[in-house]
């Protein structure tokens, strides 16, 4: 089972990132550009709008094997996968695929909210690439898998997001293509139906069938990859057994002593008014750092600018282990009190600033996110691996012992022994 | 192992081929988008399918009492309702698709930027959705046609091809608006206008017998709506035969679906990233 699957050979995509920001643009844009274009004559066209998402991307995939990809948001994962699925096409290079692609950018990917579960399931089968014989044969099975069974003839739109994920992903999973290209379908839905979808994508590989796999869950990585690539800035930084290459982008890949800072090319357009300076871990001593102890607080910042006011704004952490389980999130105004001084917030540069209490974290290494939005309307921005730190744990309880703790907390938990007659 | 098809990956340059056995192998999913765009058009409407059957009648009842009764136009001795619903038929198929298919590429965006399929199936089969509506107005042209006791020759066959024609046209012209469109949103603001100028350069709410001979005869009998519109009449109801000028609006309309067809396909691989 060596045969190549997949052969990415030099692949480079290149962006106008001038008009991606622009892209409805009218005639009107058109002409007044060409006219200002044309009154600019002599001057050399800039090549500063122009953004390489990959560049002289090259590696093989064996047949039945399961590839993770790994990268921070813009590395390039994305547009990798949308090249290879012929979404989109290539700047440069070429890719020889031996076999049928099925790809999951999106579960649900033309669901129509007026139809029914039942009607769904042939429209989204016929659209990922499903003859309808194939649809009708695995229709049982595909309902089975999803647990909406008593609602498959009611239309969509009146299902929970739950059973709307379940259902997309059910069809999606009874795909049965050579080579199955998955991007985050596993970021969705509750931890019982995470786990079914891990279950079912390994069940894939098993079968012998090629898996992409791109995901920002370590923990999932780790489980269902032998195989990882590290993607920074278009290009491939290593390509190593997943637990290595995981162990590589959470230590080294993005974290400086403590400290991630924002340069403005590496801010989405999307996120504005909102735009992060940085995100900074601190010791009991006030100074940055990036390996703290446990016994001591430790204190979270994030330094952000807004260009202009803005309502229900929330800027919060998340914190996860290295293995991908969140271990906590918060936010700035979770507290009544700063909730209710700042409903809006202006236009200005800020500080959040949090405390984690000693006595709380185990020993190991996490991995700190943020996230700007306000609920339910917008997310500003959001980056769930900003920085990594590592938390020493000598001197909290239990260490007299020295045997490894499992679990990312390890609370100073007073204990009381009293002595019981029977 | 099983027989693996080899799939190249290659930048585009410049013209591509059209590639129509792609669009072949994926007929199903052709049916499929078909099937949605019909199944949800009347969903959540009252009324719901009739609608079909409202637009038409409708449109018929506000000429035949603006044009037929107030301003008493001539009908070439056809009931004014036959004589305008033999007209709002084709027209009717023919604009709605127009509309339709010229916006799809850009309502389908989220299906554009996820799924890999040939994109012309998306044009395409907004075009075919306006068939179920023009075959429900069909059954209310029979009806009409019974109620005034007209009764149908084998002329009524030529039907058929001047449907096809229409859908032809519809579609070689969204080939072109759907894929600027993308680009240009300003297409889709266009469109109610093109739509209403060129139903005024059709005979739909007049005879095409108004139109004075000459160099106007001429421009007119190249709009290949106008030969439709005509050949409806001429097949359904005995009306004057479409002009001569017909065959030369086939020849423009297959110039455009082919220039059409090259130029989505040259616009396609770029769809994905800027829609």
């Amino acid at each position: 089972m060596s045969e190549i699957a997949i052969r990415v050979q030099e692949v480079s995509k290149k962006y106008r990132i001038g008009l991606l920001q622009t892209r409805n643009d009218t005639l009107r844009d058109v002409i007044v550009s060409s006219y200002n274009r044309a009154t600019r004559r002599g001057n050399k066209e800039q090549p500063l709008n122009e953004i390489w998402a990959l560049k002289d991307l090259s590696f093989e995939v064996n047949q039945g094997q399961l590839l993770g990809i790994i990268g921070r948001n813009g590395a390039g994962k994305s547009t990798l996968l949308k090249i290879l699925s012929r979404v989109t096409e290539p700047t440069e290079g070429s890719i020889d695929i031996h076999g049928r692609v099925g790809s999951l950018l999106e579960v649900g990917t033309g669901f129509h909210p007026e139809l029914t579960g039942r009607e769904n399931i042939f429209l989204n089968g016929a659209i990922l690439g499903m003859k309808k014989r194939e649809i009708a044969e695995k229709f049982d099975a595909i309902v089975e898998f999803s647990e909406v069974g008593q609602f498959i003839d009611t239309p969509v739109k009146r299902y929970s997001s739950g059973m709307y994920l379940r259902l997309a992903f059910a069809v999606a999973a009874h795909l049965e293509p050579e080579i199955l290209v998955v991007d985050e379908v596993l970021a969705v839905g509750d931890a019982e139906f995470q786990r079914k979808c891990l279950g079912k994508m390994s069940d894939v590989a098993q079968q012998g069938r090629t898996v992409l796999f791109v995901s920002h869950n370590m923990s999932a990585i780790l489980r269902l990859t032998q195989e990882t690539i590290v993607l920074e800035k278009g290009k491939m930084l290593m390509r190593a057994p997943s637990p290595q290459a995981v162990d590589y982008y959470l230590s080294s890949g993005f974290s400086q002593l403590g400290e991630r800072t924002w340069a403005a090319d590496e801010i989405p357009a999307s996120s504005a008014p909102f735009s992060p300076v940085a995100l900074r871990v601190k010791n009991a001593q006030g100074k940055i750092s990036d390996s703290l102890r446990s016994t001591e607080p430790i204190t979270l910042e994030v330094e952000y600018s807004l260009s202009s006011a803005v309502t229900g704004l929330r800027v919060g952490v998340y914190l996860l282990s290295t293995r991908g389980e969140l271990v906590f999130t918060s936010f700035d105004t979770d507290e009544g009190e700063l909730y209710e001084k700042y409903p809006t917030r202006a236009a200005g540069h800020y500080i959040s600033r949090c405390t984690i209490p000693a006595d709380l974290l185990n020993e190991g290494r996490f991995v700190l996110g943020m996230n700007a939005s306000s609920f339910r309307v917008k997310r500003y921005f959001q980056d769930e691996q900003a920085l990594t730190f590592s938390v020493d744990a000598a001197g909290a309880p239990g260490t007299q012992w020295p045997e490894p703790r499992l679990g990312p907390i390890r609370p100073r938990i007073q204990w009381k022994i009293d002595k019981v007659k029977k | 192992m099983p027989d693996l098809s080899t799939i190249h990956i290659r930048p585009t340059r410049g013209w591509a081929a059209l590639n129509l056995k792609d669009l072949w192998l994926y007929r199903e999913l052709v049916f499929f988008l078909t099937w949605r765009d019909i199944k949800v058009r009347y969903k959540q409407a009252v009324l719901g399918i009739a609608w079909a059957v409202l637009q038409p009648l409708l449109t018929m009842v506000i000429f035949s009492f603006i044009f037929g009764n107030l301003a008493k136009l001539p009908s070439d001795g056809i009931p004014y309702p036959l004589f305008s619903y033999a007209a709002v038929l084709p027209w009717q198929l023919f604009s709605s698709a127009l509309q339709r298919s010229s916006v799809s590429l850009v309502g389908n965006a989220n299906l554009l930027t996820k799924i890999y399929f040939p994109r012309l199936i998306i044009p395409f089969s907004a075009v075919m959705a306006s068939l179920v509506d023009f075959g429900i107005a069909f059954l209310v042209m029979i009806g009409l046609m019974i109620y005034y006791q007209v009764w149908p020759t084998l002329l009524m066959l030529w039907v058929i091809p001047l449907t096809l024609f229409a859908l032809i046209t519809a579609l070689a012209v969204s080939l072109w608006l759907s894929a600027l469109n993308v680009l240009y949103r300003d297409v889709q603001h266009m469109i109610p206008f093109l739509t209403q100028f060129w139903m005024y350069a059709s005979p739909v709410a007049y005879s095409a017998t108004l139109i004075p001979t000459g160099a106007w005869r001429i421009i007119y009998g190249l709009n290949p709506m106008a030969g439709v519109i005509q050949g409806f009449r001429w097949a359904l109801l005995g009306a004057q035969p479409p002009d001569i000028l017909l065959a030369a609006s086939i020849a423009i309309v297959l110039i455009l679906l082919v220039t059409g067809l090259f130029y989505f396909r040259r616009m396609e691989k770029t769809f994905a990233d800027i829609v």
